[in-house]
């Protein structure tokens, strides 16, 4: 990347998480689960950010670090600058206003026994700067930007539908303000007829008050359509990361490419290109040497098992974690 | 979930044992209220001249062998057993729930310190830690008191730890931590109320079963000590004329069982009304 002319809003670094599983054998160390194996990357102000892969591959956690909702291994997350897993207590409270989280299930993320108006306001009860009248007149404000009405706050969640419960959903994440809103998931429990509408609102709600997503989805349809750059993750790792129409065009790591190949398309008798992934995800409680990807990799070498790939940069913001970026075949 | 308030009260009629639980329950609160203010005869002092009377309209069930009436003992020995109950299972539940509840937050050793103290105090039955209270502080309603609420403890203690660690791992509970709220706080304001409706129904059944124990400590003389009446001493008092007047054991036996059963009823009821998804799943 060019030199930045801003802070950017989240900048990650090199961040590994590892779990220990429970101790299975007394005298035998527990294992391991690597779910974070060294991933880095920028937003820049105002942008979409999207992280792809299968289920599995570290998306949630980094998302969940990325909130410091959990503790990284290794590595940091700096968010407008400040060090999240630095800071004291009081400080990382006083900073989770400037960041934000919607959550995959709005069933789920919505406590069912607390009403409309009380889930929103959530964020803002925890800095006392903002007095109880003041937090009504928020409340109903970023409802009505979310396409809610203000009366709305004196119902109880179970009253309002999958998608609308998602603009409750992001207009908890809103009401502070943030600059960063850390999206999991947020269209995939939704129908596909209210997918695009929740989707569209977060693409107006960008431009209104310029807020900063990192998008995280196995949906590579909804990455296009929100995200300016991409992350494609595999395995605890990024393995190709550029901007989106480049990268969706040229893929340049076999993983991706096979990513787009399972996309099924509309279309009669229409060959499908190339061939589907073999094989399942390699073990998450094993580092192996060699490409992670190696095992699964239908341009496999054997140069692959034996060294693994850094990400290294094509050029025009493309990077990608593949020794033969290069003869990935176009689309 | 419980839904709107008035389909509670329309499912609540519809649900033919919570009625009859919340019957005999209004029965056995009502019999120890009036009798806090009046009784058909004697419930307390002696008339000899007048023991083991059979039924009649003055002593509706009879006498016993000091010529107390029968049904003003069991009037009495409600109140006492309410007493009993309500203080024992307030005790074990204040405890328990705030013990699980700091388990649930805390999780890691301090979860597991919890529990297996709850697992250790699960060892002793609550007769047990009874005998050992009375050879300290001497028989009498504060001891079963205690010994009922220290045995409610762990009982409340794992019940809470359970049903909070699902709450935990609520994805509100996720976002609440997001907004910046620290443990306590999500503990009151979100755990606490999505647990409230199983506690309620733990503290009915426990309710029952200590008004079981205290009938059983009071037979023992562990327990409420003369002349204030209980439903276990008059148990015991009758055993010695369980051939000469049978019916003396029966009455307060009858009484334990129905004020049990309906207990039991209710909280069952209570379980199925306040939680829909349990009753389907049973």
């Amino acid at each position: 990347m060019n030199a930045p002319a801003t802070v950017p809003v989240l900048a990650v670094e090199e961040l590994q998480r590892h779990y220990t599983l429970p101790r299975e054998h007394l005298f035998r160390e527990p294992g391991k689960v690597y779910a974070l194996n060294g991933v880095s990357f920028e937003i820049q102000p105002g942008r979409s950010f999207g992280v792809v892969g299968e289920s599995g591959c570290g998306k949630s956690t980094l998302a969940r670090t990325v909130m410091a909702l959990e503790t990284p291994t290794a590595g940091t997350v700096r968010i407008l600058g400040h060090d999240l897993f630095d800071l004291d207590k009081d400080a990382l409270r006083a900073l989770r206003r400037h960041f934000q989280m919607v959550f995959q299930d709005p069933y789920g993320s919505l406590d069912p026994r607390h009403k409309v108006g009380r889930v929103v306001a959530e964020p803002l009860t925890v800095s006392d700067e903002v007095g109880a009248r003041d937090r009504v007149e928020k409340v109903a404000d970023v409802l009505r930007s979310v396409g809610l009405k203000a009366a709305d706050m004196d119902k109880y969640p179970h009253e309002f539908s999958g998608g609308q419960r998602q603009r409750i959903a992001i207009a908890r994440a809103l009401v502070t303000r943030p600059e960063l809103i850390v999206a999991d998931e947020p269209v995939s429990a939704l129908d596909v007829s209210v997918q695009a509408q929740v989707l569209n609102l977060m693409r107006d709600l960008q431009d209104s008050f310029g807020v900063t997503y990192m998008l995280i989805s196995h949906d590579l349809a909804v990455v296009e359509y929100v995200c300016d750059e991409v992350a494609v993750m595999y395995l605890g790792r990024i393995v190709e990361r550029g901007r989106t129409e480049a990268l969706f065009a040229r893929p340049s790591h076999p993983y991706t490419r096979a990513l787009l190949d399972a996309v099924p398309r509309p279309g009669v008798g229409r060959a499908k290109r190339g061939a589907a992934l073999k094989g399942t995800v390699m073990s998450q409680t094993a580092l192996g040497t060699g490409c992670a990807f190696a095992d699964r990799c239908p341009m496999a070498k054997p140069r692959c098992l034996e060294e693994a790939p850094p990400l290294r940069d094509l050029g025009d913001h493309h990077l990608s974690a593949c020794h033969y970026a290069e003869d990935v075949p176009a689309g | 979930m419980s839904g709107p308030g008035g389909s509670f009260l329309a499912r609540a009629l519809r649900h033919r044992s919570f009625m009859l639980g919340g019957a005999l329950t209004v029965g056995m609160l009502g019999m120890a209220a009036i009798s806090l203010f009046w009784t058909p005869g004697e419930a307390i002092s002696l008339n000899v001249a007048h023991r083991m009377r059979p039924p009649s309209l003055e002593y509706w069930l009879g006498t016993d062998k000091f010529g107390r009436d029968i049904f003003s003992m069991l009037m009495a020995g409600a109140q006492n057993s309410i007493t009993v109950g309500v203080v024992a299972v307030s005790i074990g539940l204040v405890a328990g729930v705030i013990l699980g509840a700091w388990a649930s937050a805390k999780r890691g050793w301090i979860e597991e310190a919890v529990m297996r103290f709850s697992d250790f105090s699960f060892a002793f039955p609550a007769i047990l830690s009874a005998i050992m209270l009375t050879a300290i502080i001497g028989p009498g309603g504060v001891t079963s008191i205690l010994a009922i609420g220290i045995y409610n403890i762990p009982v409340f203690a794992r019940l809470t730890r359970g049903v909070a660690n699902a709450v935990w791992a609520r994805e509100f509970v996720l976002a609440a931590r997001a907004a910046g709220k620290g443990a306590v706080r999500i503990t009151i304001e979100h755990v606490l109320p999505n647990i409230l409706s199983i506690i309620i129904v733990q503290a009915t059944i426990s309710f029952a079963i200590a008004i079981l124990a205290e009938a059983a400590l009071s037979y023992l003389g562990l327990g409420t000590q003369p002349p204030q009446p209980s439903w276990g001493r008059m148990l015991s008092e009758a055993q010695a004329l369980i051939f000469l007047a049978p019916m003396q054991a029966i009455y307060p036996g009858v009484t334990i069982a129905l004020s049990v059963f309906g207990l039991n009823l209710l909280g069952d009821g209570l379980r199925d009304l306040l939680d829909p998804r349990l009753a389907r799943k049973r």
